[in-house]
């Protein structure tokens, strides 16, 4: 059975959700990835506000297909996440509570999220184009001049993730391949 | 001698950008198919292999990418020697081609400038290109888009003479182990043995464009590719990393002749968007 929680997100709906949930998401998600983590977190060394308020938010980490005409938004599935993990607790620190994406996060992510109460969710890397249906509009809100690396305004609907790490900390990817090993 | 112009070239690498894009071949759909069908036993995990054949049959029917990340633009052109090709610089042509493709087809440009300052190109150039010359008077262009996240999960190594196949199996588990979730489970493995390190690596992308499964001709490097797969496999780490026995859908190995000090390895990951296409001119 799939969870449904809007989004942005509040700290009971977090609260609700456990490593391995499926989950449906909708409502608004921002988009970014390495480039505009790199200018967000510069941003707030410079002590500047952000192009974007983080507050109860998801960054979904995407950078899309251009989208055909008639269409909101080209191929989007998620970029690994890995390597946004060195932005991540930062951003969690200035109120974001949800990341979308794919792979391992690192220990200081898991702690960073357990501390903040946050929750990282994992959407099928890869599946672009099944994605992409769930996203009924797309709009450019911040760094446009990074092409598919810009920030963009999502929102997507039934949009389907599994749980990833919780508030808790517990990991989806420790445990099924602990399940599976042999 | 027979005359190729140019322009001919760039309107099939043109098309490839789009084709391979576009459709998963149909060996990968099989093999896939086969996965979710007969081998995968987490109930998780089947259903993730059934989301992937259904994304990239989605992405067929309506002619988008599979994949968000449409690659870097990886292309093999095997030239027959016989063949003058006229019209242009033939370089430039290949990349006006990805352009062309890369713009038409709606893909991601992914391309950067430099490695550190990192301007998008805004067209997906340049292409990474490898030439081979062969005997006869056609060229075979092959087109592989090469995703990021498994590209960046690949790695190579020197081991010892001594180390023989298991080391090459230990590396390749190591390497697949490390790379865990990242690459895009079920991934395929491109393995090259031997030779000076250049070409190990090439020997490893070149495998990924084997049809899948198809075991090595020689007997031994089949055995070590099938021992190598279970291995991989038994890592548990499934469809997407969520858990199951399908990590890997195949191992793929080219050895070549080494030096007698040497033993090179390297691995070349591939996610299951195994995206390639390719063309006879
Ligand atoms: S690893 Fe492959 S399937 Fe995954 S996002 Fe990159 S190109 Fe797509």
């Amino acid at each position: 059975m799939e969870k449904q929680i809007a989004a942005p997100l509040t700290d009971r709906d977090i609260e609700s959700l456990e490593a391995g949930d499926k989950v449906l998401i909708n409502g608004v998600i921002y988009t970014g990835r390495d480039a505009a983590h790199k200018r967000l977190v510069e941003t707030l060394e410079r002590g500047e506000d952000l192009p974007v308020d983080l507050q109860g938010q998801i960054i979904y980490y995407v950078g899309p297909c251009p989208a055909k005409p008639g269409d909101p938004i080209g191929s989007a599935g998620p970029t690994t996440s890995g390597r946004m993990d060195v932005y991540t607790p930062t951003m969690l620190e200035v109120g974001l509570r949800g990341m979308i994406g794919k792979g391992n996060r690192s220990d200081e992510v898991v702690e960073a999220i357990k501390e903040y109460k946050g929750v990282y969710l994992l959407a099928i890397g890869g599946a672009g184009a099944l994605l992409a249906k769930c996203v009924n509009k797309a709009e450019v809100v911040a760094y446009e001049e990074l092409g598919p690396e810009a920030i963009f305004r999502l929102e997507v609907e039934d949009f389907p993730v599994v749980v990833g790490v919780d508030a808790a900390g517990n990991d989806i990817y420790v445990k099924g391949r602990e399940e599976y090993a042999r | 001698m027979r005359e190729l112009d140019v322009e001919q070239v760039k309107e099939t690498v043109s098309d490839l950008c789009v084709q391979a894009n576009y459709h998963l071949p149909g060996d990968v759909l099989e093999v896939l198919q086969r996965a979710a069908d007969e081998e995968e036993e987490s109930p998780v995990g089947r259903e993730v292999l059934e989301l992937i054949i259904d994304n990239a049959e989605t992405a067929a029917d309506e002619k988008m990418p599979i994949c968000q990340d449409t690659g870097s633009a990886v292309i093999f052109l095997d030239i027959g020697q016989d063949v003058h090709f006229v019209g242009g610089d033939l370089e430039e042509a290949i990349n006006r081609g990805v352009a062309e493709g890369y713009e038409r087809g709606y893909l991601r440009k992914s391309m950067t400038e430099d490695p550190f300052e990192r301007d998008n190109t805004g067209d997906n150039t340049p292409a990474i290109i490898h030439t081979q010359i062969v005997p006869g008077d056609q060229v075979k262009i092959a087109l592989a888009p090469k995703g990021g996240g498994a590209e960046n999960m690949s790695a190579a190594r020197g081991l010892t003479p001594a180390d023989g196949p298991d080391g090459v199996k230990d590396f390749v588990v190591d390497t697949v182990s490390s790379a865990g979730s990242n690459p895009c489970p079920p991934i395929v493995v491109g393995v090259g043995v031997g030779s000076t390190l250049e070409k190990a690596v090439l020997l490893a992308k070149k495998s990924l464009l084997r049809p899948l499964r198809q075991p090595h001709p020689r007997e031994h490097i089949a055995e070590l590719e099938r021992q190598t797969l279970a291995a991989v496999n038994d890592l548990g780490i499934g469809p997407q990393g969520l858990g199951g026995r399908t990590t890997a859908l195949a191992v793929h190995i080219e050895p070549h002749s080494s030096h007698i000090a040497s033993l090179l390895a390297a691995v070349n990951i591939q996610c299951h968007a195994a995206r390639h296409a390719e063309a006879i001119l």
